[in-house]
């Protein structure tokens, strides 16, 4: 499989990146990992003409930890998340996350901006992103701007970043240190997209759920943010009453397609037991 | 759309040609340079035949446009063995186990494992089978895969722990 031509630009800085996609225009498109995109031009489904690779800008590069302050450069690999204890640490829910993303190889290579930023239901990290209520920074010719995870998802590969946009970094408040957490996810195989997966994040204070935050992925054209689920988790013990009510409304807000992962109804009801496990798990993790 | 010029160091030779962007590692490697080892199987990036190392990480060079590798250290299966011809432990390991049989596979699988041991070099089962995820073989179930990687694994450590 042979992709459409196009022209090969590694631009040094953010700056000539932006104002490379302002000069191309719409046949312009950004390419992190690749890992995404490539296949889908060699399928002609995406045929840009101009590619612009990111891998030289080293102000994407980093992963800063300072307290519960995380930061995360958009060209940051999943194999990378994978390595820092320091992130480990803060926000443990991003390792196990990225620990079920693809298979080695893949994960060398593939970025979480790339992640984020491609707006593909399948992906693992939007929905994270959208529990952990995080925010993507994006640089563009009218300067800097930062957007919520949860308003940046539209549709399927629609979303809040325009064509002459960058995503440089994601933003992450970390929940506080005691937190549980999980990140469940049912797939056929390695390397498959999720059938459906839940990533649950919640704080104890005694015996009450202080606050809870579900994500949703590949359940949907978007991921989703569990809002009435977590708000069911929220002020309860967590006991069997309180959980069955945020599987419910998490299986209510549903939508997914019918595909090789099976029928749509069969989608939701796995979606409520990834629900269901990573509160449970979460729960046990929780100080 | 014109030619880039690309200029990488494979198997710990330089090189260098004059490609289309959309020229894909794998073929660039294969058609160009005449290094057959990277084989393609699936060309979608699920089945690791292509498995290169480029810059010390385990790429799939399918999924890969030679731009990208421009500048990178590339090592394929021909660059795994010694310069005099001496097999490597883990080719040598996969001759001993049975760990192929059609063959297909192997060189993506030993350049795969090659990485693997040198970020885990005293790998569980469990850490080899999750190491060499990426890698589909369709003949052997694996089994004489995991157990040639662990013999070349403690080969190489008994083999680095006599010359300490």
């Amino acid at each position: 499989m042979i992709p459409g031509a196009f022209d090969y630009h590694r631009p040094k800085t953010v700056d000539e990146a932006v104002g490379l996609l302002s000069s191309l225009g719409d046949d312009a498109t950004v390419v992190a990992g690749g890992h995404s995109l490539i296949p889908m031009m060699k399928l002609r489904m995406a045929v840009p003409e101009h590619l612009v690779d990111l891998q030289d800008l080293d102000d994407l590069k980093g992963i800063s930890v300072s307290g519960t302050a995380v930061t995360l450069g958009a060209m940051v690999t999943q194999n990378e998340l994978i390595a820092s204890n320091a992130l480990a640490q803060a926000c443990p829910i991003i390792r196990e996350t990225a620990l079920q993303i693809a298979d080695p190889q893949i994960r060398y290579v593939g970025t979480v901006g790339g992640n984020v930023a491609n707006g593909d239901p399948g992906n693992d990290m939007p929905g994270l992103m959208l529990a952990l209520d995080a925010a993507y920074e994006l640089v563009g010719p009218d300067g800097t701007r930062e957007v919520r995870a949860r308003d940046f998802y539209d549709a399927a590969f629609f979303t809040a970043r325009s064509d002459g946009e960058i995503l440089t970094a994601i933003k992450i408040s970390a929940p506080p240190a005691g937190h549980g957490w999980s990140y469940m996810k049912q797939k056929r195989k390695i390397g498959d997209y999720a059938t459906a997966a839940a990533a649950v994040v919640l704080t104890m204070d005694g015996a009450t759920c202080a606050i809870a935050s579900i994500g949703l992925t590949n359940v949907a054209d978007t991921a989703l943010f569990a809002e009435a689920a977590s708000a069911a988790l929220t002020g309860s013990d967590l006991g069997d009453a309180a959980i069955a009510e945020a599987v419910a409304a998490a299986k209510a807000i549903t939508n997914p397609a019918q595909d090789g992962r099976g029928p749509a109804e069969f989608r939701t009801h796995v979606c409520g037991m990834m629900v269901q496990r990573a509160v449970a798990r979460a729960a046990e993790r929780a100080a | 759309m014109a030619k880039i010029h690309v200029k990488m160091t494979v198997n710990g030779r330089e090189v260098e040609g004059l490609a289309e962007p959309r020229t894909l590692l794998i073929h660039f490697l294969r058609e160009d340079l005449g290094i057959t080892g990277p084989h393609i199987g699936c060309d979608t990036s699920h089945c690791g035949a292509c498995t290169v190392d480029l810059d010390g990480k385990s790429v799939k060079s399918c999924t890969v446009f030679v731009g990208q590798a421009e500048g990178a250290d590339v090592t394929t299966i021909e660059g795994i063995a010694a310069a005099d011809g001496t097999l490597h432990p883990l080719q040598e390991a996969f001759r001993e186990h049975h760990g192929l049989q059609c063959g297909f596979c192997t060189p993506g699988m030993i350049t795969r494992a090659h990485r693997l041991l040198q970020e885990n070099p005293n790998p569980s089962d469990a850490e080899i089978r999750m190491g060499i995820s990426g890698n589909l073989c369709r003949c052997t179930g694996y089994q004489n895969i995991v157990k040639a990687i662990r013999v070349a694994a403690d080969e190489i450590n008994s083999a680095r722990e006599a010359a300490e």
